[in-house]
């Protein structure tokens, strides 16, 4: 993505940069930083690629991003982890939702650089080791809370923080706090279904 | 999204410092920067990130005001118990806006900043927009679709809305805003904070370049404890306002010794209906004098072709909120 947007990788460009913003930003105490992982309290440049860390469900990752890359693209593009969907790309449809930091966030409003060093949890990463579902997954599959299942791994996340919010008491309280994921298909009355059957399974 | 430089400071000083030398745009939650960087209405070329100012973080309820950091999160501070019992107002504005997902990220720093959602300004398709390109007409009162466009304080250059639904609860009790810039520290009444568009839309507060919102003040009165936001939307969740009412009252027998109300989803900038409230100070509240409340606020409303049905809508919505006030300040819900 890089090649089609910066000038030749004569390193010209970049050394320039390096050296004005490098100056100022000593002054600043806002160095750049390349080698390690992006710190706190660095810039970098445009057409930079530094180095982001993640934990994603419970594994540390360092990944080189750019800095207009968004934390979706970074875990679907760059992590391969594709669970994660791309709905309307706008913080509007919920498609993107994973936990950060254990909050239910829109993933394509976020900087990659802006996450480096939380943690997060994708879709991919509810299931048990020996490959059983989560109950959230196992409630949606038996309350049909799906049709084409686009926007399934968001309702999921959104679904899980909901109930850890406290904020799935009655069904309309589950409508308003669901109200960040779409579902084109109309699963709508089975999601909150099966919001309500793993509160109740949880209350018992 | 075009690239662009990415500064981190851990200081207050850093950070004015580093919008200084980049030219950047600050960047918080980002719900609204990225969004609009990525429909290519903003295209800066540096951001910002102030979100490791941890002196920004925070909310205290004190003996006289509440203190909001401006990096507090919209979804955090609604699920405060505490709030939600000393200012109803504060709490039903904030986890009735966005969804769930945008409250856990946007901060409230940015969310009195949020820019409009008007369609035209939002759609780089459409040349004309002076807020986005000042001099270049307004598509939306050149024969553009205005249902959702601005009956108080548009101008014939623009009507966009302002969007926020907690501005309305922050006009409506005489909050303050705390900065931080170039030229020092500065206190701003809210009502203040926010400009009419007149003939320069793109200017939307009196913020200076590089001025860093740091903090948000409410003094405690009697009426915030019953207060109440009312939003009536397109659909029940997850829409911007059609109309909406930030009200308190405190009652003094059955008279009105002090009463709030700003309005939402129907101004260009958060605005305070004081000729409403002056309508029932000393009178008791009743649902005659608040309905009639309701039609004052709206009587220098001065509709687009499409937007009358707010001046009904926000009149029944200003009176519905009233009484929802008075049922609280009698000890009700």
């Amino acid at each position: 993505m890089t090649s089609k947007t910066s000038p030749p990788c004569d390193g010209l460009s970049r050394r320039n940069f390096l050296r004005t913003t490098g100056a100022a930003g000593a002054a600043l105490g806002v160095g750049i930083r390349h080698a390690a992982a992006h710190q706190p309290g660095s810039g970098v440049p445009p057409d930079a690629q530094p180095k982001i860390e993640l934990t994603v469900n419970g594994r540390l990752r360092t990944l080189t991003v750019e800095p207009r890359t968004t934390l979706v693209e970074a875990l679907r593009d760059t992590l391969g982890l594709t669970g994660t969907k791309i709905g309307c790309n706008q913080g509007q449809c919920g498609a993107c939702t994973v936990l950060l930091n254990g909050d239910r966030v829109n993933s394509c409003l976020i900087l990659a650089l802006s996450a480096n060093g939380a943690e997060i949890t994708t879709i991919e990463g509810l299931a048990n080791p020996d490959g059983s579902l989560h109950p959230m997954q196992t409630a949606f599959a038996e309350q049909d809370a799906f049709q084409c299942g686009y926007c399934t791994p968001g309702q999921i996340l959104s679904a899980i923080a909901c109930i850890d919010e406290g904020h799935a008491g009655s069904a309309d309280e589950i409508r308003e706090y669901m109200s960040g994921n779409l579902c084109r298909c109309g699963a709508y009355p089975n999601i909150v279904a099966a919001v309500e059957s793993v509160r109740d399974s949880k209350e018992g | 999204m075009r690239n662009f430089a990415y500064y981190s400071p851990k200081n207050l000083a850093d950070a004015i410092a580093a919008i200084r030398d980049s030219g950047g745009d600050i960047l918080a939650g980002g719900t609204t920067v990225v969004d609009l960087m990525k429909i290519g209405v903003r295209e800066p070329s540096a951001l910002v990130d102030i979100t490791g100012l941890a002196e920004l973080e925070g909310h205290e309820i004190g003996a006289d005001r509440i203190r909001f950091g401006a990096l507090a999160r919209m979804g955090h501070l609604a699920d405060d118990k505490y709030l939600v019992a000393a200012a109803p107002v504060l709490t039903e504005s904030l986890w009735k806006a966005a969804s769930p997902q945008l409250r856990n990220v946007a901060r409230l720093g940015g969310n009195i900043l949020q820019r409009t959602r008007c369609p035209y300004f939002r759609d780089t398709a459409y040349a004309q927009c002076n807020k986005r390109s000042p001099g270049s007409g307004c598509a939306a009162l050149d024969g553009g679709e205005t249902s959702h466009h601005a009956i108080f304080g548009g101008s014939s250059a623009c009507v966009a809305m302002y969007p926020g639904d907690w501005a309305q609860a922050l006009i409506a009790f005489d909050a303050e805003i705390h900065t931080q810039g170039p030229g020092g520290r500065r206190r701003i009444p809210f009502a203040d904070l926010h400009v009419l568009p007149g003939d320069t839309p793109e200017v939307e507060t009196i913020l200076q370049r590089g001025e860093i919102v740091t903090e948000i003040t409410v003094p405690i009165v009697p009426a915030l404890k019953a207060s109440h936001y009312l939003k009536a939307r397109d659909r029940e969740s997850y829409a911007f306002a059609s109309a909406s009412a930030a009200v308190g009252v405190e009652l003094d027998g059955d008279a009105v010794r002090d009463v709030r109300i700003a309005l939402g989803g129907v101004a260009a900038t958060p605005w305070r209906a004081r000729a409403a409230e002056e309508s029932l100070k000393g009178k008791p509240l009743t649902e005659e004098s608040a309905r009639a409340a309701g039609r004052i606020a709206f009587a220098d409303a001065r509709e687009l072709e499409g937007s009358a049905y707010k001046i009904k809508l926000g009149a029944d919505v200003v009176a519905g909120a009233l009484m929802t006030a008075k049922s609280r300040a009698n000890g009700g819900k």
